[in-house]
């Protein structure tokens, strides 16, 4: 009991150092070092939180790949010759920004606070429904058929977002390669790596969809294996990104949203949109777990490499 | 019983399904064929919005439980009088600027950046407006907000990529004050329902706290003064057809959800400071938006600033159909008022920018000082922007003038001098830097050279001008429309 506590207070306090260490830090690249940390950290207090599918999540997304991003925009800022962050708003600015701030963290907590003990939310409500989701995971079956409809909407948002992101590029590149040509040594460790490491990763990522339905996982986790996996075999110089204007690529793009629409659509033919019949729950979560697995991952992978930067 | 056909059509379905659709497809089809999707789709969004009305308007409300799971476990659509005029109005615009839209941003040879991408980001905010017009569930309409956010700071790139970033920090960080008023909300009630959260007993403070924040974050995303910073940069520099879609639409998104927070989840504690806070930063807006719009030097900048300008009108619904007027008898007419407003304002505003991308097209710039004489050039687009200035300034018959009208008897039945004199000011100032470019366009004796601009083309901003016009003339409709469903509200108001 007091171990577990002492470990919390320690992990609170930790997150609070962290976090201020990379706001008030001065180098953009130590800012977004202490971030990634940030992120790992708030994964291990979901786990301490008993969120293990959030555990999952951030430390998948929230921290890996999203740290990922941030290298990559501070490696294109250095290539363009910017170190250091800008001057920034004035000091009165900052202290009246710093005043909201702490005036809106205090009604919140005086807020949460206040609220009557013994709250459990839709806990109960999920329970008693989940025997008709067709999954034993009660995160899967608010994700996949309770809300399904968020879901739906969140994974055309992450395909909107690849979307915006080629929307920046120049007429003369369209249709072109994402991301810069890699090379490496093709003895060298990055291409045993390369290698090696691909078909674990295919293993863990067909097992993170397969265990969501009963355990926690799903399309998000393994999309994001997938995609590291594949940035891997691109930074190793096996394979090349594929020209933004393939056919194939964009059907990868499109295969989970498109399955996951298709499903809603067909329940709403038959009187219930997004309704998922319960003889088939199973299969058909499943189906859409997969093709959003692929879709996710292709997604991430190239939300990674940026904007189509060489011609085909 | 009724017929079963209308009853059982899944209108509102359809219009989160097919738009959705047409993203994908887009995606896969590629520049080439995507612009041409929206040839089948607009004239598909237009009957469905039609058999949607006509359904709320003789059965009453629409809800619908996505994937048959009741709430507070599922989610629903709510298909009521305000859902359906929004839903009709994104239809119009929409389409309009679909069609408007296949010249700059169709392809007559190779693929383009801008073919290729417009398109998917055009078809998914479709679907995110209708998704937010017609949500039921709070934690749903942040991932609609989303998503319309998401397509509306690409297109401001296609313009700007300094102003898009600018709209994306405001946008961002409005999202996030909005998240967190819903999770303080869910945490207190256990549910994201909006029918639901209307029945719960919860302590006042926390919904006080939680109003608030969400309040704040969607002010944000609608612009409203002294949060309008980010507005005209992107809606004076984005593409026209997409200026179009932001100001006649996408701001109102964000303002639909604030009417739905303060009057249908939480009627019981919008007080008199905060409704008079809101009417203070609208008659800010009407004033501060107008008085920037006469100093601007090219016309997408005027529109734009009178978008922050008109925004201001919308939030004088608080003051007169909430808090302490709630139980007046021109509580109805002050809300409806404002909807009335939102709808005049929406199709004048495409229209308005719709114009002038024309005159962009023709001349190569917007410049107010150069465009003597381009109305000999371009009758039709100015004749169009002609009455769209007739809307917005509120002058009869037009839609805008009947918005005024309500507001204004309420204000002053309501003994709400101060605001009433800020809408009478509001429409002189609109006069005021409207008539600068009408000026400018007629002045001179001869027809200025500029390129071709297709006559067919002209028709469409031609034809959302007379729409805002005819909102005033045949008012019936739409006014019977937005009363479905507001029996408690728009009737009674919010009681305080």
């Amino acid at each position: 009991m007091t171990a577990a506590l002492l470990f919390d207070a320690g992990l609170c306090l930790l997150v609070l150092v962290v976090a201020f260490s990379a706001v008030a830090g001065r180098g953009l690249f130590g800012a977004i070092a202490f971030f990634i940390i940030y992120g790992m950290l708030i994964a291990l207090a979901w786990l301490r939180l008993e969120g293990v599918d959030v555990a999952l999540a951030e430390a998948a997304i929230g921290a890996g790949l999203t740290g990922m991003l941030l290298i990559g925009a501070w490696s294109m800022l250095k290539q363009l010759g910017v170190s250091g962050l800008p001057g920034g708003p004035s000091v009165p600015l900052r202290i009246a920004a710093g005043a909201v701030s702490g005036l809106v963290a205090l009604a919140l907590a005086a807020t949460v606070l206040a609220l009557p003990d013994g709250r459990e939310g839709l806990s109960p409500a999920v329970a008693e429904s989940l025997g008709r989701s067709g999954v034993d995971n009660p995160v899967t079956a608010v994700l996949l058929n309770f809300r399904a409809y968020d879901t739906l909407l969140e994974s055309v948002v992450l395909l909107i977002a690849l979307i915006a992101v080629w929307s920046l590029t120049p007429r003369a590149v369209w249709g072109g390669v994402p991301g810069l040509a890699q090379h490496a040594r093709s003895d060298g460790v990055l291409s045993m790596f390369g290698r090696l490491l691909p078909p674990l990763g295919l293993v863990v990522a067909i097992y993170l969809v397969w265990a969501g339905s009963s355990q926690p996982g799903g399309a998000f986790q393994a999309g994001t294996v997938l995609a590291a996996v594949w940035l891997l075999v691109v930074m190793a110089g096996l394979y090349d990104e594929p020209p933004a204007s393939s056919r194939n690529l964009r059907l990868a793009l499109v295969a989970g949203p498109g399955v996951f629409l298709a499903v809603g659509a067909v329940g709403a033919a038959f009187g219930v949109f997004m309704g998922i019949p319960e003889g088939f729950a199973k299969p058909l979560i499943l189906s859409i777990e997969f093709a959003l697995t692929v879709s996710i991952a292709v997604t991430l992978a190239l939300l990674v490499a940026g904007r189509p930067r060489r011609p085909a | 019983m009724t017929a079963p056909l209308p009853g059982a059509f899944p209108a509102l379905e359809l219009l989160i399904v097919l738009p959705l659709a047409a993203s994908l497809l887009a995606i896969l089809l590629g520049g080439r064929l995507a612009p041409r999707i929206v040839l089948l789709l607009g004239p598909a969004m237009l009957v469905v919005t039609a058999v949607l009305a006509f359904q709320i308007q003789t059965q009453g409300p629409v809800r619908v439980e996505i994937g048959g799971w009741e709430a507070p476990l599922g989610i629903a659509l709510i298909g009521d009088g305000l859902a359906g005029v929004f839903l009709v109005l994104t239809a119009i615009v929409m389409t309009a600027v679909g069609v408007f839209a296949q010249k700059p941003f169709g392809s007559e040879g190779a693929e383009t950046t801008e073919s290729y991408t417009f398109w998917p980001l055009y078809f998914a905010m479709w679907a995110a407006l209708n998704a937010v017009f017609c949500g039921g569930d709070l934690f749903n309409l942040y991932v609609a907000l989303e998503l319309l956010t998401l397509t509306a700071v690409a297109m401001v790139a296609y313009g700007s990529t300094r102003a898009a970033l600018r709209y994306l920090l405001f946008a961002l960080a409005g999202s996030l004050a909005y998240l967190m008023g819903i999770v303080l909300l869910y945490s207190a009630t256990g549910t994201l329902d909006i029918e639901l959260l209307a029945r719960q007993d919860t302590i006042e403070a926390t919904r006080m706290v939680s109003g608030a924040l969400m309040t704040a974050g969607l002010l944000a995303k609608t612009a409203l003064f002294p949060l309008h910073g980010w507005l005209p940069p992107a809606h004076g520099s984005a593409p026209a057809p997409a200026s179009a879609l932001l100001s006649s639409l996408v701001i109102k998104a964000s303002f639909v959800i604030i009417v739905r927070i303060w009057f249908d989840v939480m009627p019981d504690v919008a007080g008199t400071v905060f409704v008079q806070l809101l009417s203070i930063l609208g008659a800010g807006a009407v004033l501060y938006g107008s008085l920037l719009a006469l100093r601007q030097t090219r016309l997408k900048m005027i529109i734009a600033y009178s978008t922050v300008a008109q925004l201001g009108y919308l939030f004088f619904i608080f003051p007169l159909a909430g808090g302490a007027a709630a139980e007046t008898p021109w509580a109805a007419g002050a809300w409806s008022g404002g909807m009335f407003h939102a709808l005049a304002h929406g199709l004048a505003k495409a229209a308005m920018f719709l114009a002038a991308g024309l005159v962009i097209e023709a001349l190569g710039h917007d410049r107010i000082d150069d465009i003597k004489g381009i109305a000999r050039a371009l009758p039709l687009t100015m004749f169009a922007f002609g009455l769209a200035a007739v809307s917005l300034m509120g002058l009869p018959p037009s839609g805008g003038f009947l918005a005024k009208y309500l507001m204004l008897t309420a204000a002053l039945a309501d003994g709400q001098i101060g605001l009433a004199l800020v809408m009478l000011a509001g429409g002189l100032l609109a006069a005021a830097y409207l008539f600068r470019p009408v000026n400018r366009a007629l002045a001179g004796d001869y027809v200025p050279e500029v390129a071709v601009v297709t006559y067919w083309r002209q028709l469409i901003p031609l034809g959302l001008a007379l729409l805002s016009v005819a909102l005033g003339i045949i008012s019936e409709p739409p006014y019977d429309l937005l009363q479905v469903g507001r029996s408690k509200v728009a009737v009674e108001g919010i009681d305080d």
